[in-house]
Protein backbone atom coordinates (compact mmCIF):
# COMPACT_ATOMS: atom_id res chain seq x y z
CA UNK A 1 0.00 0.00 0.00
CA UNK A 2 1.12 3.49 -0.84
CA UNK A 3 0.29 5.11 2.50
CA UNK A 4 2.12 2.27 4.21
CA UNK A 5 5.28 2.78 2.25
CA UNK A 6 5.06 6.54 2.59
CA UNK A 7 4.80 6.48 6.35
CA UNK A 8 7.41 3.85 6.86
CA UNK A 9 10.01 4.83 4.33
CA UNK A 10 12.05 6.78 6.85
CA UNK A 11 12.43 3.86 9.13
CA UNK A 12 13.40 1.47 6.41
CA UNK A 13 17.00 1.06 5.45
CA UNK A 14 17.53 -0.50 1.99
CA UNK A 15 18.52 -3.82 3.51
CA UNK A 16 15.41 -3.97 5.63
CA UNK A 17 12.19 -5.62 4.54
CA UNK A 18 8.88 -3.91 5.11
CA UNK A 19 7.24 -5.10 8.28
CA UNK A 20 10.40 -5.68 10.21
CA UNK A 21 11.67 -2.14 10.57
CA UNK A 22 8.64 0.03 10.83
CA UNK A 23 7.39 -0.35 14.37
CA UNK A 24 3.93 0.75 13.30
CA UNK A 25 3.79 -2.12 10.83
CA UNK A 26 4.15 -4.87 13.35
CA UNK A 27 0.90 -6.60 14.25
CA UNK A 28 1.43 -6.27 17.96
CA UNK A 29 3.86 -5.00 20.55
CA UNK A 30 4.94 -6.55 23.79
CA UNK A 31 2.08 -6.02 26.29
CA UNK A 32 4.42 -4.72 28.97
CA UNK A 33 5.73 -2.14 26.52
CA UNK A 34 2.18 -1.12 25.61
CA UNK A 35 1.29 -0.87 29.30
CA UNK A 36 4.35 1.25 29.99
CA UNK A 37 3.35 3.44 27.04
CA UNK A 38 -0.07 3.99 28.56
CA UNK A 39 1.59 4.78 31.88
CA UNK A 40 3.76 7.44 30.26
CA UNK A 41 0.71 8.75 28.40
CA UNK A 42 -0.95 9.10 31.80
CA UNK A 43 1.95 11.22 33.05
CA UNK A 44 1.48 13.45 30.03
CA UNK A 45 -2.27 13.91 30.42
CA UNK A 46 -1.93 14.71 34.12
CA UNK A 47 0.96 17.11 33.66
CA UNK A 48 0.11 18.80 30.39
CA UNK A 49 -3.69 19.08 30.39
CA UNK A 50 -4.58 18.03 33.96
CA UNK A 51 -7.18 15.67 32.54
CA UNK A 52 -6.93 11.89 33.05
CA UNK A 53 -7.70 9.36 30.29
CA UNK A 54 -11.36 8.46 30.05
CA UNK A 55 -13.91 7.42 27.48
CA UNK A 56 -17.37 6.64 28.85
CA UNK A 57 -18.25 10.21 29.89
CA UNK A 58 -17.75 11.28 26.30
CA UNK A 59 -19.92 8.44 25.00
CA UNK A 60 -22.74 9.52 27.32
CA UNK A 61 -22.40 12.98 25.75
CA UNK A 62 -23.00 11.29 22.40
CA UNK A 63 -26.14 9.89 24.05
CA UNK A 64 -27.21 13.42 24.93
CA UNK A 65 -26.67 14.54 21.36
CA UNK A 66 -28.60 11.50 20.10
CA UNK A 67 -31.50 12.18 22.49
CA UNK A 68 -31.59 15.84 21.43
CA UNK A 69 -32.47 14.72 17.89
CA UNK A 70 -35.74 13.36 19.26
CA UNK A 71 -36.68 15.56 22.19
CA UNK A 72 -34.75 18.74 21.44
CA UNK A 73 -31.69 20.32 23.04
CA UNK A 74 -33.65 22.07 25.79
CA UNK A 75 -35.05 18.89 27.25
CA UNK A 76 -31.63 17.28 27.16
CA UNK A 77 -29.87 20.12 28.95
CA UNK A 78 -32.75 20.22 31.46
CA UNK A 79 -32.02 16.59 32.36
CA UNK A 80 -30.35 16.25 35.72
CA UNK A 81 -27.57 14.05 34.38
CA UNK A 82 -26.76 15.84 31.15
CA UNK A 83 -26.81 19.24 32.83
CA UNK A 84 -23.62 18.07 34.54
CA UNK A 85 -22.06 16.63 31.39
CA UNK A 86 -23.30 18.96 28.66
CA UNK A 87 -23.11 17.53 25.14
CA UNK A 88 -20.48 19.61 23.35
CA UNK A 89 -17.70 19.25 20.84
CA UNK A 90 -14.77 19.32 23.20
CA UNK A 91 -11.33 17.99 24.09
CA UNK A 92 -12.86 14.61 24.85
CA UNK A 93 -14.73 14.43 21.55
CA UNK A 94 -11.47 14.96 19.69
CA UNK A 95 -9.76 12.44 21.96
CA UNK A 96 -12.39 9.81 21.12
CA UNK A 97 -12.18 10.41 17.37
CA UNK A 98 -8.38 10.44 17.53
CA UNK A 99 -8.40 7.12 19.40
CA UNK A 100 -10.34 5.62 16.51
CA UNK A 101 -7.94 7.28 14.06
CA UNK A 102 -4.95 5.82 15.89
CA UNK A 103 -6.42 2.32 15.78
CA UNK A 104 -7.27 2.77 12.10
CA UNK A 105 -3.73 3.91 11.33
CA UNK A 106 -2.20 1.06 13.30
CA UNK A 107 -4.43 -1.65 11.83
CA UNK A 108 -4.02 -0.34 8.28
CA UNK A 109 -0.24 -0.18 8.56
CA UNK A 110 -0.01 -3.64 10.05
CA UNK A 111 -2.45 -5.05 7.51
CA UNK A 112 -4.79 -6.40 10.17
CA UNK A 113 -7.78 -4.24 9.24
CA UNK A 114 -10.64 -6.68 8.53
CA UNK A 115 -14.40 -6.38 8.58
CA UNK A 116 -15.37 -8.69 11.40
CA UNK A 117 -18.97 -9.72 12.03
CA UNK A 118 -18.43 -12.78 14.20
CA UNK A 119 -15.25 -13.24 16.20
CA UNK A 120 -13.72 -16.73 16.50
CA UNK A 121 -14.36 -17.38 20.18
CA UNK A 122 -18.00 -16.28 19.88
CA UNK A 123 -18.53 -18.49 16.80
CA UNK A 124 -17.11 -21.54 18.55
CA UNK A 125 -19.52 -21.20 21.47
CA UNK A 126 -22.57 -19.39 20.16
CA UNK A 127 -22.66 -20.28 16.48
CA UNK A 128 -22.47 -18.29 13.29
CA UNK A 129 -25.73 -16.35 13.39
CA UNK A 130 -24.87 -12.73 12.59
CA UNK A 131 -28.19 -11.48 14.00
CA UNK A 132 -27.55 -13.18 17.34
CA UNK A 133 -24.05 -11.72 17.63
CA UNK A 134 -25.28 -8.23 16.75
CA UNK A 135 -28.16 -8.36 19.24
CA UNK A 136 -25.93 -9.54 22.07
CA UNK A 137 -23.31 -6.95 21.16
CA UNK A 138 -25.96 -4.22 21.24
CA UNK A 139 -27.33 -5.38 24.60
CA UNK A 140 -23.78 -5.65 25.93
CA UNK A 141 -23.18 -2.06 24.85
CA UNK A 142 -26.31 -0.87 26.66
CA UNK A 143 -25.33 -2.70 29.87
CA UNK A 144 -21.67 -1.69 29.83
CA UNK A 145 -22.32 2.01 29.47
CA UNK A 146 -25.11 1.99 32.02
CA UNK A 147 -22.75 0.27 34.46
CA UNK A 148 -19.90 2.63 33.63
CA UNK A 149 -22.04 5.67 34.35
CA UNK A 150 -23.37 4.23 37.57
CA UNK A 151 -19.84 3.43 38.76
CA UNK A 152 -18.52 6.76 37.47
CA UNK A 153 -16.02 5.44 34.94
CA UNK A 154 -14.90 2.66 32.62
CA UNK A 155 -11.73 0.66 32.04
CA UNK A 156 -9.89 3.87 31.16
CA UNK A 157 -11.35 6.28 33.72
CA UNK A 158 -11.51 3.84 36.63
CA UNK A 159 -9.38 0.92 35.45
CA UNK A 160 -6.27 2.91 34.56
CA UNK A 161 -6.63 6.58 35.56
CA UNK A 162 -8.36 5.89 38.87
CA UNK A 163 -6.43 2.87 40.05
CA UNK A 164 -3.09 4.58 39.35
CA UNK A 165 -4.13 7.35 41.75
CA UNK A 166 -4.90 4.65 44.32
CA UNK A 167 -8.56 5.64 44.42
CA UNK A 168 -10.70 3.33 46.56
CA UNK A 169 -13.64 3.51 44.13
CA UNK A 170 -11.47 2.48 41.17
CA UNK A 171 -9.95 -0.57 42.85
CA UNK A 172 -13.39 -1.71 44.03
CA UNK A 173 -14.72 -1.20 40.49
CA UNK A 174 -11.77 -3.16 39.04
CA UNK A 175 -12.44 -6.14 41.32
CA UNK A 176 -16.26 -6.08 40.86
CA UNK A 177 -15.89 -5.86 37.08
CA UNK A 178 -13.44 -8.73 37.02
CA UNK A 179 -15.54 -11.01 39.20
CA UNK A 180 -18.74 -10.47 37.23
CA UNK A 181 -16.89 -10.82 33.92
CA UNK A 182 -15.54 -14.22 34.97
CA UNK A 183 -19.03 -15.46 35.88
CA UNK A 184 -20.56 -14.08 32.67
CA UNK A 185 -17.82 -15.62 30.53
CA UNK A 186 -18.34 -19.01 32.18
CA UNK A 187 -21.99 -18.86 31.09
CA UNK A 188 -21.50 -17.43 27.59
CA UNK A 189 -18.53 -19.62 26.66
CA UNK A 190 -19.69 -22.93 28.13
CA UNK A 191 -19.36 -25.16 25.05
CA UNK A 192 -16.87 -27.78 26.22
CA UNK A 193 -16.37 -29.13 22.72
CA UNK A 194 -15.22 -25.78 21.40
CA UNK A 195 -11.57 -25.70 20.44
CA UNK A 196 -11.10 -22.01 21.29
CA UNK B 1 5.33 26.96 28.86
CA UNK B 2 2.89 26.96 31.73
CA UNK B 3 1.16 23.71 32.59
CA UNK B 4 -1.59 22.69 32.61
CA UNK B 5 -2.79 23.83 29.21
CA UNK B 6 -6.51 24.55 29.08
CA UNK B 7 -8.39 21.75 27.34
CA UNK B 8 -10.58 24.29 25.59
CA UNK B 9 -7.63 26.20 24.05
CA UNK B 10 -6.43 25.46 20.53
CA UNK B 11 -3.30 23.85 21.91
CA UNK B 12 -5.43 21.72 24.23
CA UNK B 13 -7.60 20.53 21.36
CA UNK B 14 -4.54 19.67 19.26
CA UNK B 15 -3.11 17.74 22.19
CA UNK B 16 -6.39 15.82 22.47
CA UNK B 17 -5.76 14.66 18.91
CA UNK B 18 -2.18 13.67 19.69
CA UNK B 19 -2.98 11.86 22.93
CA UNK B 20 -5.96 10.09 21.37
CA UNK B 21 -3.89 9.00 18.40
CA UNK B 22 -1.23 7.52 20.69
CA UNK B 23 -3.90 5.84 22.82
CA UNK B 24 -5.52 4.30 19.74
CA UNK B 25 -2.22 2.98 18.41
CA UNK B 26 -1.38 1.51 21.83
CA UNK B 27 -4.79 -0.18 22.11
CA UNK B 28 -4.38 -1.79 18.71
CA UNK B 29 -0.73 -2.79 19.12
CA UNK B 30 -1.61 -4.20 22.54
CA UNK B 31 -4.24 -6.35 20.75
CA UNK B 32 -6.95 -5.21 23.15
CA UNK B 33 -9.03 -3.99 20.20
CA UNK B 34 -9.47 -7.73 19.49
CA UNK B 35 -12.68 -9.26 20.88
CA UNK B 36 -11.01 -12.65 21.42
CA UNK B 37 -8.21 -11.20 23.53
CA UNK B 38 -10.67 -9.37 25.78
CA UNK B 39 -13.06 -12.27 26.44
CA UNK B 40 -10.19 -14.73 26.85
CA UNK B 41 -9.00 -12.74 29.85
CA UNK B 42 -12.20 -13.66 31.67
CA UNK B 43 -11.67 -17.30 30.63
CA UNK B 44 -8.09 -17.30 31.96
CA UNK B 45 -6.74 -18.06 28.51
CA UNK B 46 -5.07 -14.79 27.57
CA UNK B 47 -3.64 -12.38 30.10
CA UNK B 48 -2.65 -9.62 27.69
CA UNK B 49 -5.25 -7.22 29.11
CA UNK B 50 -4.08 -7.79 32.68
CA UNK B 51 -0.41 -7.35 31.75
CA UNK B 52 -1.13 -4.08 29.96
CA UNK B 53 -3.36 -2.70 32.69
CA UNK B 54 -1.10 -3.58 35.60
CA UNK B 55 1.98 -2.20 33.84
CA UNK B 56 0.07 1.00 32.96
CA UNK B 57 -1.04 1.33 36.58
CA UNK B 58 2.47 0.80 37.99
CA UNK B 59 4.34 3.01 35.52
CA UNK B 60 1.59 5.64 35.42
CA UNK B 61 0.86 5.63 39.13
CA UNK B 62 4.43 5.83 40.39
CA UNK B 63 5.18 8.62 37.92
CA UNK B 64 2.05 10.59 38.72
CA UNK B 65 2.63 10.01 42.45
CA UNK B 66 6.18 11.39 42.19
CA UNK B 67 5.01 14.40 40.18
CA UNK B 68 2.32 14.95 42.78
CA UNK B 69 4.79 14.96 45.65
CA UNK B 70 7.06 17.28 43.66
CA UNK B 71 4.09 19.68 43.50
CA UNK B 72 4.00 19.57 39.70
CA UNK B 73 0.32 18.68 39.41
CA UNK B 74 -2.90 20.55 40.14
CA UNK B 75 -4.36 17.78 42.27
CA UNK B 76 -5.88 14.33 42.25
CA UNK B 77 -8.85 13.33 40.11
CA UNK B 78 -10.52 10.81 42.37
CA UNK B 79 -13.95 9.39 41.54
CA UNK B 80 -16.61 9.22 44.24
CA UNK B 81 -16.72 6.04 46.28
CA UNK B 82 -20.43 5.23 46.41
CA UNK B 83 -20.27 1.69 47.73
CA UNK B 84 -23.47 0.38 46.12
CA UNK B 85 -23.11 2.36 42.88
CA UNK B 86 -19.50 1.38 42.27
CA UNK B 87 -20.06 -2.31 43.03
CA UNK B 88 -23.35 -2.60 41.11
CA UNK B 89 -21.93 -0.50 38.25
CA UNK B 90 -18.81 -2.68 38.20
CA UNK B 91 -20.89 -5.86 38.09
CA UNK B 92 -23.01 -4.52 35.21
CA UNK B 93 -19.82 -3.39 33.49
CA UNK B 94 -18.31 -6.88 33.73
CA UNK B 95 -21.46 -8.46 32.25
CA UNK B 96 -21.53 -5.87 29.47
CA UNK B 97 -17.84 -6.25 28.75
CA UNK B 98 -18.17 -9.99 28.12
CA UNK B 99 -21.38 -9.65 26.06
CA UNK B 100 -20.02 -6.74 24.01
CA UNK B 101 -16.49 -8.12 23.99
CA UNK B 102 -14.95 -4.70 24.44
CA UNK B 103 -14.92 -1.88 26.91
CA UNK B 104 -15.89 1.64 25.82
CA UNK B 105 -12.35 2.65 24.81
CA UNK B 106 -11.34 -0.58 23.11
CA UNK B 107 -14.76 -0.68 21.40
CA UNK B 108 -14.06 2.69 19.79
CA UNK B 109 -10.66 1.41 18.67
CA UNK B 110 -12.15 -1.87 17.41
CA UNK B 111 -14.67 -0.06 15.18
CA UNK B 112 -11.70 1.55 13.45
CA UNK B 113 -10.09 -1.85 12.88
CA UNK B 114 -13.19 -3.02 11.01
CA UNK B 115 -15.26 -4.71 13.73
CA UNK B 116 -18.91 -4.42 12.68
CA UNK B 117 -20.25 -5.84 15.93
CA UNK B 118 -18.20 -3.28 17.85
CA UNK B 119 -20.05 -0.58 15.92
CA UNK B 120 -23.43 -2.14 16.73
CA UNK B 121 -22.43 -2.32 20.40
CA UNK B 122 -21.36 1.33 20.24
CA UNK B 123 -24.93 2.20 19.26
CA UNK B 124 -25.98 0.13 22.27
CA UNK B 125 -23.66 2.23 24.45
CA UNK B 126 -25.34 5.40 23.19
CA UNK B 127 -28.71 3.92 24.16
CA UNK B 128 -27.25 2.86 27.53
CA UNK B 129 -26.24 6.48 28.13
CA UNK B 130 -29.77 7.64 27.28
CA UNK B 131 -31.26 5.08 29.69
CA UNK B 132 -28.89 6.25 32.41
CA UNK B 133 -29.87 9.88 31.92
CA UNK B 134 -33.56 8.96 32.02
CA UNK B 135 -33.18 6.93 35.23
CA UNK B 136 -30.57 9.23 36.78
CA UNK B 137 -32.97 10.77 39.31
CA UNK B 138 -33.79 7.36 40.72
CA UNK B 139 -30.18 6.08 40.58
CA UNK B 140 -28.96 9.18 42.37
CA UNK B 141 -31.44 8.97 45.22
CA UNK B 142 -31.62 5.18 45.70
CA UNK B 143 -28.22 3.85 44.60
CA UNK B 144 -25.52 6.50 44.58
CA UNK B 145 -26.56 7.65 48.05
CA UNK B 146 -25.92 4.23 49.61
CA UNK B 147 -22.51 4.20 51.23
CA UNK B 148 -21.41 7.53 49.75
CA UNK B 149 -17.91 7.91 51.17
CA UNK B 150 -16.72 10.70 48.88
CA UNK B 151 -13.42 10.94 46.99
CA UNK B 152 -11.29 8.64 49.09
CA UNK B 153 -7.85 7.26 48.35
CA UNK B 154 -6.44 4.00 49.70
CA UNK B 155 -3.93 5.85 51.88
CA UNK B 156 -6.52 8.11 53.50
CA UNK B 157 -8.98 5.25 53.97
CA UNK B 158 -6.49 2.88 55.59
CA UNK B 159 -3.77 5.10 57.01
CA UNK B 160 -1.18 3.12 55.04
CA UNK B 161 0.92 5.61 53.03
CA UNK B 162 1.22 5.56 49.22
CA UNK B 163 4.80 4.19 48.99
CA UNK B 164 3.79 1.07 50.92
CA UNK B 165 0.90 0.49 48.51
CA UNK B 166 3.28 0.85 45.58
CA UNK B 167 5.83 -1.55 46.99
CA UNK B 168 3.04 -4.08 47.59
CA UNK B 169 1.53 -3.58 44.13
CA UNK B 170 4.90 -3.93 42.40
CA UNK B 171 5.65 -7.09 44.39
CA UNK B 172 2.24 -8.64 43.67
CA UNK B 173 2.51 -7.77 39.96
CA UNK B 174 5.99 -9.24 39.62
CA UNK B 175 4.92 -12.50 41.26
CA UNK B 176 1.83 -12.59 39.05
CA UNK B 177 3.74 -11.82 35.83
CA UNK B 178 6.23 -14.56 36.65
CA UNK B 179 3.46 -17.07 37.26
CA UNK B 180 1.71 -16.05 34.03
CA UNK B 181 4.91 -16.39 32.02
CA UNK B 182 5.49 -19.86 33.45
CA UNK B 183 1.93 -20.87 32.69
CA UNK B 184 2.19 -19.55 29.13
CA UNK B 185 5.48 -21.28 28.39
CA UNK B 186 4.08 -24.51 29.85
CA UNK B 187 1.04 -24.25 27.58
CA UNK B 188 3.23 -23.82 24.50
Amino acid sequence: MRIREYLCVMQNSPSCKLGTCCILQSKSWNPFLVGAGMGVLSWAVFLVVNNPLGMSTEISKFSGWFASLFVGVEKVTANDYWSGTKPSFSYHTIFLIATAAGALLSSTLSGTFTFEKIPAVWAAHQGKSVAKRMIVSFVGGVVILYGARMAGGCTSGHGISGTLQLAVSSWVFFIAMFASGIVTAAIVFRNRNANV
Amino acid sequence: MNFPISTSSTAGLLLAGLFGLIFGVLLHKGRVSDYNVIVNLFRFRDFTVLKIMLTAILVGGIGVGLMMSADMLEGWHIKEMNVLGVILGGVLFGIGMVLYGYCPGTGVAAIATGSIHALVGFLGMIVGGVLYAITYGWVKSSILSVGALGKVRLSTATGIPDPVWWVALVAISLVLFRALNRRESAAR
